[in-house]
């Protein structure tokens, strides 16, 4: 470990990874709410093309891939909100333009290399300069305190488009808004995960969140963490091991999800054998509904027929662990007829 | 702040729908403060397009919108507008507590620059929202684990969440079982009760007899009846008498000419039967 803090560029890569481990899965959240969890995959393919200008033309490729990113971003949102059934293939149009343009413009430029190439379609973290660093981190802050700010209203828009729409938010703004955060991440990523993956730290970090959070603040929180540990820990990983940094993050964050799926569905099986549900119980439980309320830990059980009944998800649990209430909570389902107050 | 003679909705021989299809066409409605307005109709007939027009969901073909007496291009009080759109509308690609779905309702009274509100004080008014409900229990649940009634609750608190003046409601008790449909009838009377005045879009009415004030039927984008749930039913069996005498052939002199303008089927035009086979 001493041996890869002691290299300026394992250093600088390190910094980077934690400020895309934070960023992606953040703005990710809500491409995952939105359903829309390709659409990084596609500004990718067309930040390609925005590299190829700016080793072309010898400018600094992350400008020009930000502009060609943002314009993408842009323009995805604007086909969207015009709802027209043709804007599937306008996009399949543009995505595959810009990878096609990408590839073509790099080979014809005079530093275009394959090996060019592939640094950017998969990161290669070890070819960024200081200066590229400095920028990405700058970007990296855009996003993080844009992505902070918003964070209400990209959930409302994402959440209920319908709802937010008729609140009088800008819903068309905020989704230009989150796209042209996308597209920022996607560029700031490009180095350090590739064009090619970048996608999957936006995405899969967040679904692994969904096993874990109970709730939308805690699901991105777990999201942060788990894209966080697969950025960094991939970076170290792939100092090491001598793989390329892109993929080893993305394997990295794959087999995470793939732990908390076999460990969730395990420990969710254990709980069901544990939990007793309500048989037939068609009545709702309320203040004043005629059954008493027996606060019981963090809750509130309602008193129905001698039975503890717990709200939970959308059903009633039988709470109260005695012998006697277990044996009998099969009638449950006839004595609700009386319960009703 | 109310200024009692303002009608909540005005609606001006407006039309709505998609650019060369209008499905509602030179519709009028005027509503009160403290009207509770039953808007219904059969599949098809424009009263969810009606509803999501007067919102600014639909493209205005023509005629004018006043909420609260402002122009709908001009209005901006959005907190004093709830609107509980059809359950669908919610994703569920993400985790989200019923909490935090009821504290997007608070939105509207809240620019992006500003700091939240404070804390404390948009908590309690969730748990109140809740509480009205009957959902307290269940703040932190997923929503996508509820029942399909629980979740049209959760929707109402979100609604409430800013005080509004008016509800607006797509189909609140659609697919809700009996007990979520009585917890629902209670829900809904207790905000009667409070004044709020409320549009509701439904397919059941009886589920809400004893609340609604008034009642709105719609036909093919045209509203062909519009009084109380007591000319309703007197129209209602008229209606009955006449699709019934349809099919011997006589007695035709005596539908009203209103009537003649009404030829869809649902639920609510007894008529309905004739046509549907």
């Amino acid at each position: 470990m001493a041996e890869l803090l002691s290299l300026d560029f394992m250093r600088q890569a390190l910094v980077a990874a934690l400020l895309v481990g934070i960023a992606a899965p953040l703005v990710g959240v809500f491409l995952v709410q939105r359903r829309l969890s390709l659409i990084g995959d596609g500004m990718g393919h067309v930040a390609l093309a925005g590299v190829a200008v700016g080793v072309l033309t010898g400018t600094a490729p992350v400008w020009t891939a930000l502009v060609a990113a943002v314009g993408a971003a842009v323009a995805i949102e604007l086909i969207r909100a015009r709802g027209r059934t043709s804007g599937d293939v306008a996009l399949a149009v543009m995505f595959y333009g810009g990878i096609a343009a990408g590839v073509v413009i790099i080979a014809k430029s005079p530093s275009g290399s394959p090996a060019n190439l592939t640094a950017y379609l998969f990161g290669a973290i070890t070819t960024a300069s200081t200066t590229d660093l400095w920028v990405f981190a700058g970007l990296a802050l855009v996003v993080l305190v844009g992505t902070w700010l918003l964070r209400p209203w990209l959930f409302a828009v994402a959440n209920d488009e319908e709802y937010a729409r008729a609140s009088g938010m800008p819903v068309t703004g905020l989704n230009i808004a989150l796209a042209v955060l996308t597209a920022v991440t996607v560029v700031v990523s490009m180095r350090i995960v590739g064009l090619l993956l970048i996608s999957a730290l936006m995405i899969i970090p967040n679904a692994t969140a969904q096993l874990f959070g109970r709730s939308f603040r805690a699901t991105v929180r777990w999201a942060v963490l788990i894209g966080v540990v697969a950025s960094v820990g991939g970076v170290v990983l792939s100092f090491y091991a001598e793989t390329p940094s892109g993929g080893t993050i993305v394997l990295l964050a794959i087999a995470a999800f793939i732990a908390a799926a076999v460990g969730t569905a395990t420990a969710a099986r254990m709980r069901t054998a544990r939990h007793r549900r309500a048989a037939g119980h068609d009545h709702e439980h309320g203040t004043g509904c005629g059954h008493e309320a027996v606060p019981h830990d963090d809750h509130v059980d309602y008193l129905h027929d001698g039975h503890l009944h717990a709200a939970h998800e959308g059903h009633y649990d039988e709470h109260g662990g005695d012998v006697a209430a277990a044996a009998d909570h099969e009638d449950v389902g006839t004595t609700v007829k009386d319960g009703q107050r | 702040m109310n200024r009692p003679a303002t009608p909540v909705v005005e609606v001006d021989h407006a039309s709505f729908g998609y650019a060369d299809a209008p499905v509602v066409r030179d519709v009028s409605l005027t509503i009160a403060p403290g009207e509770v307005v039953a808007l219904l109709g059969a599949n098809g007939s424009g009263k969810s397009t009606l509803v999501r027009g007067v919102l600014g969901l639909n493209e205005q073909l023509g005629g004018d919108v006043r909420l609260f007496g402002v122009p709908r291009e001009d209005f901006h009080d959005f907190p004093r507008l709830g609107y509980v759109p059809q359950r669908h509308t919610l994703s569920a690609s993400v985790r989200a507590t019923v909490e935090e779905i009821v504290a997007v309702g608070l939105l509207s009274q809240r620019r992006w620059w500003q700091p939240r509100l404070g804390r404390a004080g948009s908590t309690d008014t969730i748990h109140r929202c809740l509480e009205v409900v009957g959902l307290a229990d269940r703040a932190d649940t997923d929503v996508s684990t509820l029942s399909g009634g629980q979740q049209r609750r959760v929707l109402i608190a979100r609604a409430m969440a800013s005080h509004p003046d008016i509800l607006v409601m797509d189909e609140p008790t659609a697919g809700v079982d009996a007990a979520n449909q009585d917890v629902l009838a209670g829900v809904l009377a207790r905000l009667a009760g409070e004044g709020t005045t409320m549009l509701i879009v439904t397919h059941e009415l009886e589920a809400l007899s004893g609340i609604v004030t008034r009642i709105v039927a719609m036909s093919s984008g045209r509203i062909v009846f519009d009084g109380t749930p007591a000319e309703f039913e007197y129209h209602h069996s008229r209606l009955a008498v006449v699709g019934h005498a349809h099919h011997s052939g006589d007695e035709a002199d005596h539908t009203e000419s209103r009537l003649a303008a009404a030829p869809a089927a649902g639920p609510f035009d007894p008529q309905g039967d004739d046509h549907h086979g």
